[in-house]
């Protein structure tokens, strides 16, 4: 099933003809990515919420938690769960429906990169070991895609994960208390992770793709980053890359996550 | 933190295996009958079948591209292939795993000679412990191989892992559950024998340093992968000849 691309074929070639001379439409390099900006608490109801920007493209991303069984397998564990909507208000390519794969796809990335990194220490979301624990939700919705809701779902999710606050738990009614918002946050640590999509166009490679962009992609590498060590990978679409040209998209994921990280941290004190 | 990278043979890996030997492979292709082609990948305890059907005209007809075939895999796992039982049909993950294959699989073929048409690839995994989704690649590469369908080269599909500082190649679920150190990393890779990367995932961590090494371990994984799936498609031939003369 090919995704439905509507960047003219005039469009693109000009695209790929300005990316051999390392230029863009938007007058960025390949390497550098838009500007970000970040809303805090979009939604009082959420426990942590956010809206960014990159560019054009937006999305919303919120926290709610819950009180739930552990998994047998972790019984001293919070759980994770991370959800990603395309919703069709932000794109006349989205339709109602159930989940296409490209919303499943964002979802478990997104997911990966939080879980692997150890960015939330889910030992401390424990209640009561083997029967009560925190479950934390994080949802993705998009707004407006003018492309790369990937790493705008990453940046999102770091976000609104930083800014929420535990509701109360009341252990004698075991009810969770969503009116009644703690002072205490949930227990993050430094391994903030990053992601950063390095697309292929051709010869070219480039990050933070525009819409017109993503659709020539040829193949995207989603890595996630924190502090220098890579927590999660994954090559998307089928065109094929040399060894070489993946151990330079290592590179410039890296050098980018860096970047981004600033961003996020100067924008979320 | 850095990760310096030691690839001590002192590593003592749970079933005794060198850190770059793969475990006992078997691979045998036309399985199923039925199928245009098909083949059974097994390593270790991970056994995984697939089997082709076409080229043929694609329905539903509202998905048939005038442009070029289509490939589409289905990727799935016998609710009784792990411990805990999975519930049958469809979920997140075999959606996931499904289009990885595809996309791993893609660059080898001729698409554009199939418009209108679809070539199904059924995997199905019967056993599992850890590397299911390399073992369908590798049953499902042999089984288009076998199906007769022209393919530029073979896909071969490895998945290398660190545990604790130390690369590994084809992890078991045992390795997968290891928790000391730095804990587990598992990095599936496929590669055209040629050389290029068709498919790549990781979970876990591990530095850029150490990454581009598990890739050129992986390359040569890979390697010892694609000989097995040639002799098994090659032994096929022989019997079918053997047969008949």
């Amino acid at each position: 099933m090919d995704k439905v691309r509507t960047t003219f074929e005039v469009t693109g070639e000009r695209i790929r003809r300005y990316l051999e001379e390392g230029k863009r439409f938007d007058g960025r390099t390949p390497f550098e990515f838009r500007d970000i900006t970040i809303e805090k608490n979009v939604s009082k109801k959420a426990e942590g919420s956010v809206r960014v920007r990159i560019g054009k493209t937006e999305v919303i991303v919120g926290v709610k938690m819950g009180v739930s069984e552990p998994y047998s397998d972790s019984p001293t564990k919070g759980n994770l769960m991370v959800t990603a909507e395309m919703l069709p208000l932000s794109s006349p390519r989205f339709e109602i429906g159930p989940p296409k794969f490209e919303a499943i796809e964002l979802g478990r990335v997104t997911d990966r990169g939080l879980r692997e990194s150890g960015f939330i220490d889910l030992e401390k979301l424990c209640i009561i070991e083997g029967e009560k624990v925190w479950t934390v939700f994080v949802d993705v919705y998009s707004i407006n895609d003018d492309g790369n809701l990937m790493d705008a779902a990453t940046i999102g999710s770091i976000a609104a994960l930083k800014l929420a606050r535990l509701p109360k738990y009341d252990r004698k009614e075991k009810k969770v208390l969503f009116d009644e918002l703690t002072e205490e946050r949930i227990p993050l640590t430094e391994k903030v992770p990053v992601a950063i999509s390095v697309h292929k166009i051709g010869p070219s490679l480039l990050i933070d793709p525009t819409r017109e962009e993503e659709d020539l992609s040829e193949c995207r590498v989603t890595i996630s980053f924190n502090k220098g060590i890579i927590s999660s990978l994954q090559k998307s679409e089928s065109a094929a890359l040399e060894i070489d040209e993946m151990k330079k998209i290592f590179e410039i994921a890296e050098k980018a996550s860096e970047d981004v990280l600033k961003q996020i941290e100067k924008k979320i004190k | 933190m850095r990760i310096k990278n030691k690839m001590t043979t002192k590593f003592k890996r749970p079933d005794g295996r060198a850190i770059d030997e793969l475990r006992p492979i078997e691979a045998k292709v036309g399985v199923v009958p039925n199928a245009d082609g098909s083949a059974m990948y097994k390593s270790g305890d991970t056994i995984a079948i697939a089997a082709v059907y076409g080229p043929k005209k694609m329905h539903p007809q509202h998905q048939q591209n005038p442009l070029k075939g289509t490939l589409r895999c289905d990727y799935n796992m016998i609710s009784f292939s792990v411990s805990d039982r999975i519930r049958p049909g469809k979920n997140r993950r075999s959606m996931e795993i499904s289009e990885i294959t595809k996309w791993a699989l893609e660059p080898v073929l001729l698409l554009d000679k199939y418009q209108n048409q679809v070539i199904d690839v059924f995997i199905d995994i019967i056993q599992a412990d850890a590397g299911t989704r390399c073992a369908g690649i590798n049953a499902a590469a042999m089984a288009l191989a076998h199906a007769g369908i022209p393919m530029k080269d073979m896909v071969s599909s490895v998945s290398v892992g660190k545990l604790d500082k130390t690369l590994v190649v084809d992890l078991t679920k045992e390795e997968e559950d290891f928790h000391e150190g730095e804990g587990p990393t598992d990095i599936p890779i496929s590669m055209i024998h040629s050389g290029r990367i068709t498919h790549m995932q990781l979970d876990g961590k591990i530095g850029v340093k150490q990454l581009k090494e598990a890739i050129d371990l992986g390359k040569i994984a890979c390697e010892k992968v694609y000989e097995i799936q040639k002799k098994a498609l090659k032994d096929a031939i022989d019997m079918e000849n053997g047969g008949k003369e």
